[in-house]
């Protein structure tokens, strides 16, 4: 009986190491750099999403602000490289913590707020980051910043002579986060939030107090979005507030998420696996004429999932035991 | 032996309503004690306000001496006190072994600890056999068992219950009846809420009859079936013994 | 920084501020409704300017005398809008909330992209009519009039959704808003006063985008920029409130303006969203929110 969560939990890990395995390999025989950035580019969201999961899938708090996060980290581990001269390896330590203690003061008096009040909330926040980096010269305003090249190296995250580095970057990046998500879903917290959002006045009749949780949900969320600004920087070489603290990116982070199945360990993945791939060959085959298109097939690529699988993609893949299909029968 | 719980003068309105005045009795460690009295009697305004859901306008109820009236249901639920709900309510997106580990992990830090923990209470109340399956496939009376498993992986010291009896078949009754009796056995104590008495009164070593807000007696089941009020205030005037 | 130019800010203030709270109101009224944020109203607002300015091209005609096509054909978008999607949303069993934020948001982006399709990216406007380019000056203070004439006119469409909340219709509306669950008992059919709601609330912002294209650009983009000022003006003057909306409209246009005077006009936001969070950290539902 307990040996069935525990042989379920097992079976995951497997699972996620036969991914991680694979996607390991995939890029490979993968000649074309086109295809070779696809693949960097998705994983890299995958990881986001997975992040924004822990505190909008698991604890339910849907943030709709999260490239607020990101940005600090882009922002910070950039701007320590450039100006003190600290290579991003750490930098991107730097930039997660500062991404996980702006979440902690957001959600601080955020989380009082519920639902679409909530929502609203971590909009105008960002907004509000967005608008003041952009008119903050110190740190190079609407300019942005340039990341100076100084030599391939993983110290410096740098690599100018092949992607390849960059994929395993990024894949650590996801698979750390995964693995976050995994802890916390066997974890004390895990139950915690399920049981809130399943019935919180049971919960609470239990003893079940989650302030706490979620703060701590917010700051690893928030240091995983930063750290995943930090290596965007890297791999992009330019950072600017539109393309690292827009509301767009915001929107962006969780709809692998919600489009996968939010509250689930795959469902990230699974989202970013669909979404990332549709818009980006849509913008790139269908977009360049700036004829929206591609804006037409992503916005109804949303409706569609949301409508048909609210419960996300990973529910084509066979009934979560005691899930929310078992639910609807 | 001191009380285990206290409630003193407690009332509470709701809206101009008076739901409870001035209530007062004590729970012994150990004990068994009855809550009855007809329907709108003040039973769940009552049991609301042991249970930490309501903060009562006046009057105190302490556990062990300490007041824990006006905390909130999840620091009564850290001080021991747990409690079933008439309407039963699960977590639909769990196994049953998962809905009695959120109760478990009231104690419990580690998950290992907690699955052995809600492992144990179900075996206790019978529901072993079904930990694996989801919440909401139970049957009716599984799901009543359920709701006592989970406050009880909870580790309490005062388990409230309410209205775990009514409603169910004689046979289904019964069972209820030995489960709540293996729980007194633990060392538990138990205040249950009925409306009907021949379930109750059975059970328990005292009762407290509540009627129109305020205590009408206390006792045991014998005095509390001969007694003159509590008839009238059940059947009517009628049948009260003359004089 | 003189009396005058405070004074002029302030006034503009106002009038924008009628204006949002135009668009707030219909916000408002589909949340109070039914529990769903309408995450694509600055996208119906952007329909209803582009509405607006094709008429104004094809026709030639004042934007006042389009206004009441557009209102008809708006009304009509927006129960075409709940009957095809909102409806489906609200009947799913699982993630309620988040599958309602984010099928508007998959509305918005694809409306977005099919303006951008239609249309193309550039900015039009509208640069005749009645009182196009005219401006009036009242003791110093200079009144462009298309901004006067907008804000008089969404303080008429604000009445207007008072009297209707006073009609029998408004009754259904305030009863399905309080108890959704059991209005069926007293006959009113839930369904089609959502249907109906969601018309109204998509006629209110298309009125705001009527008269908003008389004096601001229109591109497939200008509904983003207005639709976060709609859902802090709603936040602020709470979800389900008429007269929040009103009060608080009127409030965060005033903010805006002075903030853009104090500061600088790109960063003329900030004033209302640190009112906007101080408020609402206090008041979690806002000024007059009951939901």
């Amino acid at each position: 009986m307990r040996n069935s969560i525990l042989r379920r939990r097992r079976t995951e890990l497997v699972g996620g190491a036969a991914v991680l395995l694979a996607l390991a390999v995939l890029p490979l025989p993968i000649g074309d750099v086109y295809t070779q950035n696809l693949i960097i580019i998705t994983i890299l969201f995958a990881g986001l999403a997975q992040a924004w999961n822990i505190l909008g899938g698991y604890c339910g708090q849907i943030s709709l602000g999260h490239a607020l996060y990101f940005g600090f980290g882009a922002y910070v581990s950039t701007l320590l490289f450039v100006r003190l001269g600290i290579p991003p390896a750490f930098g991107m330590l730097a930039g997660g913590a500062v991404g996980g203690l702006g979440a902690l003061l957001v959600g601080w008096p955020c989380f009082r707020l519920s639902g679409h009040y909530y929502a609203i909330a971590t909009v105008v926040v960002g907004e509000i980051g967005w608008l003041l980096f952009l008119n903050w010269d110190f740190i190079g305003g609407a300019t942005g910043v340039y990341v100076p090249f100084k030599g391939d190296s993983w110290v410096a995250l740098q690599f100018r002579t092949a992607k390849l580095p960059y994929h395993y970057l990024v894949l650590g990046f996801a698979a750390a986060t995964w693995i976050a998500a995994f802890l916390i879903e066997g974890s004390r917290w895990g139950f915690a939030w399920r049981a809130v959002k399943d019935d919180f006045v049971a919960a609470r009749s239990l003893g079940v107090r989650i302030f706490p949780s979620k703060m701590a949900a917010a700051a690893i969320s928030g240091f995983f979005t930063g750290m995943g600004g930090a290596i965007y920087a890297q791999y992009v070489g330019y950072i600017d507030p539109d393309s690292v603290m827009a509301g767009a990116l915001s929107i962006l982070i969780p709809l692998p998420a919600v489009l996968g199945g939010v509250g689930t360990l795959w469902g990230p993945l699974l989202g970013a696996a669909v979404l990332i791939p549709v818009s980006e060959l849509s913008r790139s085959y269908l977009g360049g004429s700036g004829r929206g298109v591609d804006l037409m097939i992503y916005g109804a690529l949303i409706m569609v999932v949301a409508l048909a699988r609210p419960q996300g993609l990973v529910s084509l893949f066979g009934r979560r035991r005691g899930g929310p299909d078992a639910r609807a029968a | 032996m001191p009380a285990l719980l206290e409630v003193d003068g407690v009332s509470k309105s709701f809206g101009g309503v008076a739901a409870n005045v001035d209530i007062s009795f004590d729970v012994a460690e150990g004990e068994m004690l009855g809550l009855i009295g007809p329907n709108g009697a003040g039973k769940t305004s009552l049991f609301n306000a042991i249970a930490g859901e309501v903060t009562p306008d006046a009057g105190e109820i302490r556990l062990n001496g300490a007041r824990i009236s006006g905390l909130g249901p999840v620091a009564c639920a850290a001080r021991g006190v747990a409690r079933t709900f008439q309407v039963v309510r699960s977590f639909d997106s769990m196994t049953v072994l998962e809905n009695v580990m959120v109760g478990a992990f009231a104690g419990a830090r580690r998950t290992r600890a907690a699955m052995t923990v809600a492992t144990d209470t179900l075996e206790f109340c019978g529901l072993l056999s079904r930990a694996d399956r989801p919440a909401i496939s139970l049957s009716p009376p599984e799901k009543r068992r359920l709701e006592v498993a989970r406050a009880l992986a909870t580790g309490p010291r005062l388990l409230l219950l309410d209205e775990m009896l009514t409603g169910l078949t004689p046979t289904e009754a019964q069972e209820g009846v030995a489960l709540v009796r293996a729980v007194q056995r633990r060392g538990i104590t138990i205040i249950m809420v009925e409306h009907v008495m021949e379930v109750v009164l059975p059970l328990v070593s005292r009762a407290v009859v509540l009627n129109l807000g305020r205590v009408l007696t206390i006792g045991a089941p014998a005095e509390i079936v001969r007694h003159a009020d509590v008839i009238r205030a059940y059947l009517g005037d009628k049948y009260a013994p003359a004089g | 920084m003189t009396l005058d130019i405070i004074l002029q800010a302030a006034i503009g203030g106002l009038l924008m501020g009628l204006i949002y709270a135009l668009v707030a109101a219909g916000l408002s009224l589909i949340f109070g409704l039914m529990d769903v944020v309408n995450f694509a109203h600055g996208e119906l607002m952007m329909l209803a300017m582009y509405a607006a300015f094709v008429l104004w091209q094809v026709s030639g005609l004042d934007p006042l005398l389009l206004l009441p096509i557009v209102v008809v054909v708006m009304f009509g978008l927006g129960m075409g809008v709940y009957r095809g999607l909102i409806a489906r949303a609200l009947s799913v069993r699982f993630n309620r909330g988040m599958v309602q934020i984010f099928v508007t948001f998959g509305l918005a982006i694809f409306i977005r992209g099919a303006a951008q399709f239609t249309f193309g990216g550039e900015f039009r406007s509208i640069t005749t009519g009645v009182v196009a380019n005219r401006t009036a000056e009242i003791a110093g203070v200079f009144l462009p009039l298309p901004q006067v004439a907008a804000s008089l006119v969404c303080l008429a469409a604000f009445a207007g959704l008072l009297l209707i909340s006073r009609t029998e219709f408004g009754h259904a509306l305030e009863a399905t808003r309080e108890d959704r669950d059991a209005v069926a008992l007293i006959g009113i059919d839930r369904d089609r006063i959502f249907a109906l709601g969601w018309g109204l609330g998509a006629a209110a912002v298309g009125i705001a985008g009527v008269m908003l294209a008389t004096f601001y650009y229109v591109s497939p983009n200008v509904g983003a920029n207005f639709a976060i000022t709609a859902y802090v003006t709603v936040a602020l003057g709470g979800f389900g409130s008429l007269g929040g909306a009103l009060v608080a409209g009127l409030l965060i246009g005033e903010v805006e303006a002075l903030t853009a005077l104090v500061l600088e006009p790109s960063l003329k936001q900030v004033g209302m969203f640190v009112i906007y969070l101080a408020v609402v950290l206090f008041r979690p539902r806002g000024l007059f929110g009951t939901l």
